[in-house]
């Protein structure tokens, strides 16, 4: 066991080397460099840079280099003094804007799935047990809402939901009168009040999907032949089904993490920029806009680790959960 | 039942395990009610064994189950009575809920049940130990302790090695014969009444069989359980069974003692049953091919060798599955190779085909043996251009006539697969061949348009003997092309096959571990053993008077289906 969990971390590297390469690569894809929209914008508002003046700047910056040179720059300042370099926009380093972001992406996102676990996990077992029975429809049919509603819509209709018959501020974390204060149990309960809304949003989606899948496989695995065997054994029902066939259509679930989390983050931008919640998905959009490219950057290659540490966790549950995995 | 009353005038009142009076059990399906058991009484006496007899979808299994009350959902027990003999008073088992308290407490505790497939009929994700300890905790009311010490001293009963660390282990590590073992041990494990043995050894080797059913037989005499066992297989039945039970469409057709059954069949259904396995049992009487030509085809020397490498390219382990194995094949023959699961035949006879890469060896085939022409050609050396002739001379038929079918295909468009891909018939042309194909394994030119579900696992294996006769092959290669099949289409296709080779000149390499269809089938037989061929012969000698201590061993633990000689409890074993 120890064994493949250092075989998996050792794979992992590469596989974070290529992503910081990739993530650094599409960020340098559209042409020019954030110079050039600066220049852009000052020019729409009347104002002229002197050729020089640009050039210098460009030097100063390093943006003249080539890109490969430019790549080590960046991903040896990571490595070495945890440096993920300066935005251009912010005129600030990259780490004292990104940490707090992520932060909250990281606990939304936690929150979503955990969201998505508690409420898809009985339903699951309960349509796959009582499948084609009345409440099996009914969750059905809530589930493909949920899957056809567009977040952004979902979004609005709570927020309105909330906002006129909860008679809660809505949007962003924290109600305004919280935001900079320091961390308290009112504080706490106010982000709970908040949370929900995006929680909702987001982990809507993922539910119907794992519903479905639970459903499906629990099926399948209701008809398996030791689930026969269980109950000849004498078993209640509720054990036959626990201990059973749900230990092993309970595998997708736990791999969830793995593409769940992903769907989740990317998920956030849309919904975070309508609900105006302080997480990375926003930072990030503006970044890309502005051509930022150390922010967008390291962004990008944050996430993608976050992405690699879910499959890892997921992997290794999936270990501990099924001894076939285990011995091959 | 006038029947049921005669044959057990002799057994006492309290020697009475469980009685089944008119049990009816019906599906309830979309479309109509499928009544799958009608009318069916039968008796259980204690130290006494009842097989109940009959080809798939006769309702054995689900007889076995409506006992426990654990039918499926569309299934639905009607009418009849259930009664549980015990110290107490009699229980009435069809009164009880479907999931009641009471009827739990039969379950496991008072009747135990044995399934078919030992593989899938124990959960892969719990330890062996685990899903015994669970019964001994439900029903015997042990601490944690001692129902572990318990497990271990039930697998010791059933002749597990080093129970106590078996007890931890996994069903995927265990082999076939030992999970079937490990599942005796979890049906005994509260010290039922009854047992019940649905096909328990159906899955195993002859060799493995003879060892379970000993097993068996033994732990019920010591206990006195009455056991109900559910088999196709009459050889097993006549050298197990006192009485037995003969279903056929849900009904019971025909009961007595198993002497009376096999000598004195009453029925006509019983006796065709009876016919078409002792049919089996005698050899064919057709003069051998001739042997002085050159052979067909010929293995020489072949071996394979599986092994995974590490990654610096050391070998971990390996596995010798065929090892240095000759053998020829004259024209117009029919070679049996005989075997255990895992002893290498169906990897030869991959290697024949060329499907598996032979690891060294060569396999040569003379094209024009049948008319004395002794030109060789290396199968090992051939160009993929040069293979594409030869895989059209040599076909396969599988064993599986569900799983080797395309379901999305029609029956025109998976025997007429191999002509297109040869290029050979299209259009109006490609239909007259595929129906004069089907006219050629005894279906209707109409079965055409259909699909393969909509056929039984008979007539589906004659869709699969028309697409290897699509191209006029040479040879056909049958890896267990009847061993899914109940006994008396078994005999159908056997005849079949002897039929076609009559008239097309076909040589086939049958591949198979029921030695009765081997000896009806075959001129001569190889027996393979780990890989290698341990003794070669005619048919006729190999099973009267084999030779080599293996062959033995095999032809002695298959069952006789004549209860007056039995076979299996004088088997010979064979130590190695």
């Amino acid at each position: 066991m120890f064994g493949y969990v250092l075989k998996r971390i050792v794979l992992m590297i590469p596989t974070m080397i290529g992503i910081s390469f990739i993530a650094f690569f599409i960020i340098q894809l559209p042409p020019g460099d954030y110079l050039t929209s600066v220049i852009a914008s000052m020019s729409d508002s009347g104002q002229d840079m002197h050729p020089d003046e640009v050039r210098r700047i460009r030097a100063l910056y390093g943006l003249d280099e080539p890109m490969i040179v430019q790549y080590f720059k960046w991903i040896t300042g990571i490595l070495l003094r945890g440096d993920f370099g300066y935005s251009f926009e912010w005129g600030r380093p990259v780490s004292e804007l990104i940490w707090d972001r992520m932060g909250a992406t990281l606990a939304v996102s936690m929150a979503s799935l955990l969201f998505v676990w508690i409420v898809s996990l009985p339903i699951g077992v309960y349509s796959a047990v009582r499948r084609h029975s009345i409440g099996d429809h009914v969750f059905t049919l809530f589930g493909f809402l949920g899957l056809a509603i567009p977040n952004f819509i979902l979004a609005l209709t709570l927020m309105y939901v909330g906002y006129k018959y909860m008679g809660q501020s809505v949007g962003g974390l924290y109600s305004p009168e919280f935001v900079g204060a320091p961390a308290s149990l009112a504080k706490f309960w106010d982000l709970l009040k908040h949370l929900w809304i995006p929680v909702v949003v987001i982990g809507t989606s993922g539910t119907a999907s794992l519903i479905r899948i639970l459903r499906a496989n629990l099926t399948d695995e209701l008809s398996k032949p030791y689930v026969i065997t269980a109950r000849a054994k004498g078993l209640p029902e509720h054990q036959v089904i626990m201990r059973y066939p749900l230990r092993i259509a309970l595998n997708p679930f736990v791999s969830a993490i793995g593409w769940v989390l992903p769907q989740l983050i990317s998920g956030v931008t849309i919904t975070a920029i309508v609900l105006n919640l302080p997480t990375a998905g926003p930072l990030l959009l503006r970044a890309l806009v502005a051509q930022d490219m150390y922010l967008a950057g390291s962004f990008i290659l944050l996430m993608g680790i976050l992405t690699l540490i879910g499959m890892l966790i997921s992997d290794l549950l999936l270990a501990a959960l099924d001894p076939r995995i285990r011995f091959t | 039942m006038q029947q049921t009353a005669n044959i057990h005038e002799h057994t006492a009142a309290d020697d009475l395990a469980l009685t089944v009076r008119n049990l009816s059990v019906d599906y309830h399906l979309r479309s109509h009610i499928l009544h799958a058991v009608r009318d069916v009484s039968f008796d259980l006496v204690k130290g006494r064994t009842l097989a109940l007899v009959g080809e798939s979808g006769s309702g054995k299994s689900v007889t076995a189950r409506a006992l426990l009350r654990i039918i499926d959902a569309p299934a639905q027990v009607t009418s009849g009575e259930i009664t549980l003999f015990g110290p107490d008073a009699p229980l009435r088992v069809d009164e009880m809920g479907e999931n009641s308290r009471e009827v739990r407490a039969i379950r496991g505790k008072r009747i135990g049940l044995i399934f078919q497939e030992p593989m899938s009929s124990l959960s892969p994700v719990r330890t062996i130990g685990a899903q015994i300890v669970e019964s001994l905790r439900l029903h015997r009311k042990m601490t944690v302790a001692e129902a572990k010490a318990e497990t271990v001293n039930l697998l010791r009963q059933v002749e597990i090695a080093q129970p106590e660390q078996m007890a931890d282990r996994y069903t995927f590590e265990f082999s076939g014969g030992m999970r079937q073992r490990a599942m005796i041990a979890m049906a005994l494990a509260c010290d039922p009444e009854v047992l019940i043995a649905d096909e328990p050894t159906t899955a195993l080797d002859v060799t493995t069989q003879a060892e379970i059913m000993d097993l068996i037989a033994r732990l019920q005499h010591q206990r006195g359980m009455a056991m109900m066992l559910i088999t196709h297989d009459l050889g097993l039945v006549a050298e197990m069974a006192d009485d037995v039970a003969v279903m056929r469409f849900g009904r019971i057709v025909e009961q007595g003692p198993t002497d009376a059954i096999f000598h004195d069949p009453q029925t006509a259904y019983t006796r065709r049953l009876i016919d078409a396995t002792m049919r089996l049992e005698t050899g064919h009487n057709r003069p051998p091919p001739p042997m002085d030509g050159p052979p067909l085809l010929s293995a020489k020397e072949v071996s394979k060798y599986f092994g995974e490498a590490t990654w610096r390219g050391k070998k971990k382990w390996g596995i010798t599955a065929v090892d240095g194995v000759s053998l020829d094949l004259w024209p117009g023959e029919n070679l049996g190779i005989v075997g255990e699961s895992g002893s290498g035949k169906t990897t030869l006879g991959k290697m024949l085909l060329r499907i598996v890469e032979p690891s060294t060896g060569k396999v040569i085939w003379r094209p024009g043996a049948g008319n004395g022409d002794a030109a060789e050609r290396d199968v090992t050396a051939m160009p993929k251009e040069a293979l594409k002739g030869y895989r059209r001379a040599v076909r396969l038929v599988f064993q599986d006539p569900f799983a080797s079918l395309n379901p999305r295909m029609t029956v025109k468009q998976v025997v007429g697969d191999p002509l297109i891909v040869a290029g050979l018939a299209s259009g109006s042309a490609l239909e007259d061949r595929v129906a004069e194909l089907l006219d050629m394994v005894g279906l209707p030119r109409d079965a055409m348009e259909r699909y393969p579900h909509a056929f039984s696992g008979g007539q589906r294996q004659r869709i699969g003997i028309a697409r290897a006769l699509a191209l006029d092959p040479e040879i056909i290669i049958a890896d267990e092309a009847t061993s899914a099949l109940d006994v008396s289409i078994r005999a159908q296709i056997l005849d079949l096959l002897l039929d076609l080779q009559k008239r097309l000149n076909l040589s086939f390499v049958f591949i198979a571990h029921d030695i009765s269809v081997v000896r009806y089938f075959c001129d001569r037989v190889a027996v393979m053993h780990r890989g290698k061929i341990v003794e070669t012969g005619t048919a006729e000698q190999i099973i009267t008077d084999p030779q080599h201590d293996y062959t033995q061993s095999l032809i002695s633990a298959v069952p006789n289906p004549d209860p007056r000689n039995k076979r299996m409890a004088s088997r010979i074993r064979f130590a190695s």
